[in-house]
């Protein structure tokens, strides 16, 4: 728990700053509108933990989701599900796929994934002919992006229905248990006769889906799949899950942590609207990469003073 | 025996790169029986455990486990035939708790997800009913190696195995700790199953086994139930040799060897770091060989990197050449004069795509080097001087080293070494792995630099290249230094029995070594 | 029993670089072969204007490439050089605009390649006291290291017309380009400098093995250190070049994708991913490779787009193969 601390102080100390010194911080609108928007990340977040905790790495996520917002925009005008379903098994064929070549090739996630991210960027821009491809103008697919459901955006239904049952699944299925397991001692896992290819084949095509439907979100939201969109997500994702303490070599995580990840790295910016807003400095939103950049450079530092300097684990390189 | 055996292994052949491990090994074990397998490190034990367990595949022979003749492939169809291993290692998942390893993979479960409540409670009470009661959510690596073990075997009784194989499962364990364990094997016994107990501790084995099978040399040399097999017959079957003659060989020649050398260049006391090494004090001086005997494990390995300088050490003191040495690196040890060769040249020796010019010369490279750049004449010469004195074996220089043999890697090593003129070498199990030509030559050229002036410590497992090649032997038990051995104590069964009990131990063997050492 | 009659077999006369000799033959013959498909189908390819052309769009990829290649040896690898690169294309300009005459020039070819330096600096502090995964530690300039560009020049772009500056990049010696013949020259010094110098050997050894390195006395730490160093100086260097054929420099766009495109060109080159090796030239021949796929895509009318999917086979089949060799 001790490790945990430091984000969570993080995060309080942006939402106390953020409430204290902005007028709207909390009001319903840019709540709502956060969580919107922040939706996408913290999908591709909690697949990426999944991964991360097996010891891998996917750096696809990001091309898969612009690749699954031109899928999607291509699907929309056979309705509303036809989108957001054919964007999602966009993004679940090339997890399946990088699960495939990771473990039957055995060649290293971070080679595969980043291949993966070069074909699935191209395949978007082949789709799309190089230009954005708008959404359907029938309002359905839209909604799913820009609507609300009971009164809560319905992205962020979707992410949150995505977080419980990632939570639970960590907690208490075999799949998440196994996959800590493989984390811990892939070796030891194998020798106890876990069934190490399928879990891992798993895990990737879960962060391929979860992909897949940011980029469903991704085009509904704005109106139009994006094909050069999405790049450097994989990397936010990354350092939201290593700010919520998983460790990259694996073995451990929290999916809640994971959130809070998200939540810290999307208050950055959150705050830096604001407080351009407020005209008193303007800082523009180059700012936010430099920030973000910096809180993750302190969570490495104290990682490593917390495990006291244990030599890294070449596991996803 | 009455029934038909529950495991019977028969004329089992298995050779690696060229040398054969196991020749007709045999091993009956019948189930409600506690079957002990002991043999020097090198006899074949392990080999034999791990082609039934499937993770090697046996060039000839039959097993037969359970009525069925059986061939597996991978220890998970060992496994879910009923065969389980508990291993030196402990193969459980460190962050994962204590439940969860025992019941990992099989986890019981309720509406799809798995029964937290059910798996803690089944985990607590399997390891009441092995005496034990602890915390089974916290994770594995928070307790003992002995816990450890009982998790293990927990997880190996949960799973309903027919045959549970135990491989030096007592070697860090205290007297308490093994009782327990003992318990929970008769229980297991009790239960009808089938236990192989492997260990290096004689006494234990006649507390506990019913039947032993000894092993030498790749080969199974006797079979016996424990009550007829005396400890006295049963280490004369191990060495293959008597006492007697085992007390006698080479202690005149050894005591001369002792007599000519010359002062001290390495020294250490009360040496310790972590959990490994806990008291270690020894000397070697100028002109003799040390063997640094112990079982896996037993902090050998750790107690020479400490004195190369690649661990610091928390206490204790250290000399070199009478003065006092604090090593921040090998680069440190390396500039006084001392070097090491590792055991793992795989892991820690060879660079494999280099060629075996480079790997020869790495360590004195920087003396070849003028202005940043390599004298390639020079390290040429280096090298061929090398090849020709030791007799590696290659195709050419420039070849990467990984396509040598493992004796002739081993000897490009040594040369790397030898290339810095050192005056001590720490040599950790030399001998490891390589073929027996070149075990030989290894040995010959290590009592050649021996007499010629150089400082040696030796570790090895195997006793009789040991005792071959050292002059004294200091044993190592738990990272402490229990015993030293000279003259003629400095004999395979005196080392054997100091390994297992320490020094002044009052086992039967070492009053059986003490007799025949008085007799003439 | 110890045997006299065995005797070393006489060592060979010439050295054999079996493996090797083969390896680069394969990438040349892949080369060959596509700039015969060329010469054969496409309009237009013999011509020094295609030469240039071709060969100006992977002096860049191929600088970074060669600080990539050291980087990898070691065992490790660099997110973060296409944000040394927008760095020193940032700086350059303000340097030279405000500074007139060749002081002015010379420190704008300087002090970026400094600065750029002091990214790698902070990089291999990470890897070497802090032990971070070179994954996270150069993920943090990857994140940061664009923003501090951005934020410097407020995300604007600086454009200019300055010959002394961009001669590095437009000048021409007998008709080649001078971007060329510098990529050349740094292609054949850092060849020679890993085959023959004690760096170089260090260098492989310590991603090659690195606990045997450790325990040689090596010191990984500061060959780890130089590695990261060297990479993001020349990463600083291709972006001076960069913003010199633009005659323009943008914080946003310097150095996108470059550390893709550099990884691509190590993997094809034969360098593998995972340490021990470091093929410049291959580096070389890989970016040449990936650079005339495109090019030859282009010619025939497929999308570019269509390059990055056939890129990303070329690297798994290359890094498979690879694997397979080794």
């Amino acid at each position: 728990m001790k490790k945990n601390l430091p984000i969570l102080i993080a995060l309080v100390a942006l939402l106390v700053l953020g409430v204290m010194r902005y007028e709207h911080f909390l009001s319903a609108y840019n709540v709502t509108s956060f969580w919107r928007y922040n939706s996408m990340f913290l999908l591709i977040s909690i697949g990426m933990a999944f991964v991360i905790i097996t010891g891998g790495i996917d750096l696809s996520v990001g091309a898969v989701a612009a690749l699954a917002s031109v899928v999607s925009a291509l699907a929309s005008p056979h309705g509303a599900w036809a989108g957001v379903i054919a964007g999602s098994l966009a993004g679940l064929a090339v997890g399946v796929l990088n699960g495939l070549v990771i473990t039957h090739m055995r060649i290293l996630p971070f080679i595969v994934t980043l291949a993966t991210s070069l074909g699935a960027h191209g395949l978007a821009l082949l789709l799309g002919h190089n230009d954005a491809v708008a959404i359907s103008s029938d309002m359905n697919f839209a909604a799913f992006g820009q609507g609300d459901f009971l009164g809560l955006p319905i992205p962020g239904i979707v992410c949150a229905a995505a977080a419980v049952i990632g939570w639970i699944a960590l907690r208490s299925s075999r799949f998440g248990r196994h996959a800590l397991a493989i984390g811990g001692s892939e070796e030891a896992s194998r020798l106890m006769g876990l069934n190490v290819d399928r879990t891992l084949v798993l895990v990737y095509a879960v962060s391929g889906l979860l992909a897949g439907i940011a980029g469903a979100i991704l085009a509904a939201q704005f109106g139009a799949g994006q094909p050069n969109e999405g790049v450097g997500w994989e990397l936010f994702a990354i350092s939201a899950v290593v700010l919520g303490g998983t460790r990259l070599t694996g073995g451990e995580g929290s999916i809640a942590m994971t959130i809070a990840g998200v939540a810290l790295l999307g208050l950055v910016f959150n705050l830096l609207n604001f407080e351009n807003g407020l005209g008193y400095i303007s800082l523009s939103a180059y700012w936010q990469s430099v920030i973000r950049g910096l809180f993750l450079l302190l969570v490495i530092v104290l990682q490593a003073r917390v495990l006291g300097g244990k030599k890294a684990v070449k596991v996803a390189h | 025996m009455a029934q038909t055996p529950l495991l019977d292994m028969q004329d089992i052949d298995i050779a690696f790169g060229g040398v054969a491990a196991l020749k007709h090994a045999r091993l009956s074990v019948a189930a409600g029986e506690v079957h002990a397998l002991i043999g020097q490190n090198g006899a074949g034990k392990s080999t034999l455990i791990k082609i039934l367990t499937g993770a090697y595949r046996k060039s000839a022979g039959t097993i037969r486990f359970d009525g069925r003749e059986v061939d597996f492939r991978t220890p998970k169809d060992a496994r879910e035939a009923g065969i389980s291993t508990i291993y030196q290692e402990i193969n459980l998942v460190p962050f994962r708790s204590v439940a969860e390893n025992i019941f990992l993979g099989r986890e019981p479960r309720r509406f799809g997800l798995i029964d937290w409540k059910t798996v803690q409670r089944r985990a607590a009470e399997l390891l009441e009913s092995f005496g034990l009661r602890i915390d089974v959510k916290k994770p594995v690596r928070e307790y003992s190696t002995a816990i450890q073990q009982m998790v293990a075997l927990a997880r190996a009784v949960s799973s309903d195995a027919k045959l549970v194989i135990m491989d030096e499962s007592t070697s860090s364990l205290d007297e308490r700790e093994v009782e327990l364990l003992f318990n929970v094997v008769r229980r297991l016994r009790d239960d009808g199953r089938a236990v192989t107990f492997v260990s290096h501790r004689l006494d234990e084995l006649y507390a506990l086994c019913d039947r032993v099978t000894v092993m030498r040399d790749g080969q199974t040399v006797a079979e016996n139930s424990m009550q007829e097999m005396d400890k006295l017959k049963l280490v004369t079957t191990m060495l293959g040799r008597t006492l007697a003659a085992v007390v006698h060989e080479d202690s005149a020649v050894k005591e001369a060897n002792l007599a000519k050398r010359g002062p001290v260049v390495l020294s250490t006391q009360g040496l310790a770091a972590g959990a490994k090494v806990t008291d270690v004090s020894l000397d070697v001086h100028a002109g003799e060989a040390v063997g640094l005997a112990g079982l896996l494990g037993s902090g050998r390995t750790e107690t020479m990197r400490l004195l190369f300088g690649a661990d610091r050490p928390a206490r204790g003191v250290l000399a070199v050449g009478g003065e006092s040495a604090a090593f921040k690196s090998p680069k440190d040890a390396i500039a006084r004069g001392i070097a090491y060769l590792t055991e793992d040249r795989k892991a820690e020796g060879i660079v494999p795509e280099l060629s075996v010019r480079d790997n020869l010369t790495l360590v004195c490279l920087p003396a070849l080097t003028k202005r940043g750049v390599v004298d390639v004449s020079k390290q040429r010469e280096i090298v061929d001087g090398f090849v020709e004195s030791l007799g590696i074996k290659l195709r050419s220089p420039d070849q990467p080293i990984r396509e040598l043999s493992g004796g002739n890697q081993q000897k490009v090593l040594l040369a790397r070494w030898l290339a810095t003129h050192p005056r001590l070498l720490l040599l950790d199990e030399p001998t490891r792995g390589i073929d027996v030509g070149a075990k030989a030559d290894v040995a010959k050229i290590v009592r050649e630099l021996r007499d010629a002036g150089l400082a040696v410590l030796l570790s090895a497992s195997e006793l009789e290249e040991l005792t071959a090649v050292a002059d004294r032997a200091v044993v190592i038990r738990d990272g402490e230094t229990v015993a030293r051995l000279d003259g003629a104590q400095m004999n395979e069964a005196s080392i054997m029995d100091a390994i297992a009990y320490g020094a002044g131990a009052e086992s039967t063997l070492a009053e059986a070594v003490e007799e025949a050492r008085h007799d003439r | 029993m110890i045997d006299d009659t065995q005797r070393a077999a006489p060592i060979a006369q010439a050295p054999v670089k079996k493996k090797r000799g083969v390896a680069i033959q394969r990438e040349v013959a892949v080369l060959l072969a596509m700039i015969v498909f060329n010469l054969i189908f496409t309009q237009h390819f013999l011509s020094l204007q295609t030469f240039n052309v071709n060969l100006t769009q992977v002096v860049t990829i191929v600088i970074v490439g060669i600080g990539m290649t050291l980087v990898v040896a070691t065992g490790g690898i660099d997110l973060s050089v296409g944000a040394s690169m927008a760095i020193a294309g940032a700086l350059a300009p303000m340097l030279f605009m405000n500074i007139d005459g060749p002081p002015g020039v010379l420190l704008a070819f300087t002090l970026p390649v400094i600065a750029a330096a002091a990214c790698g600096v902070f990089n291999g502090f990470l890897v070497t006291r802090l032990n971070v995964q070179p994954i996270v530690a150069t993920l943090v300039l990857f994140i940061a290291g664009r923003g501090i560009a951005q934020v410097v020049t407020d995300g604007s772009l600086q454009a200019f017309n300055n010959p002394a500056f961009q001669w590095i990049a437009l000048g021409k010696v007998a008709g080649v380009p001078f971007q060329i013949l510098l990529m050349l020259a740094l292609v054949a010094s850092f060849t020679w400098i890993v085959r023959k110098t004690l760096f170089g050997k260090y260098l492989l050894v310590t991603g090659g093995n690195e606990d045997a390195a450790y325990l040689s006395g090596i010191p990984t730490a500061r060959v780890k250190m130089i590695a990261y160093t060297a990479c993001a100086a020349l990463a600083g260097l291709a972006g001076l070049i960069s913003i010199s054929v633009n005659s323009s420099s943008d914080a946003n766009v310097v150095g996108l994708g470059v550390e893709l495109d550099a990884i691509a060109a190590v993997a094809v080159g034969g360098t593998a991913l995972t340490g021990g090796k470091a093929y410049i030239t291959g580096t070389l021949i890989g970016a040449l490779i990936i650079q005339l796929l495109r090019y030859t895509l282009l010619a025939h009318g497929i999308p570019d787009a269509a390059a990055l999917v056939l890129k990303a086979a070329i690297i798994i089949a290359a890094v498979y193969v690879q694997r397979k060799r080794g």
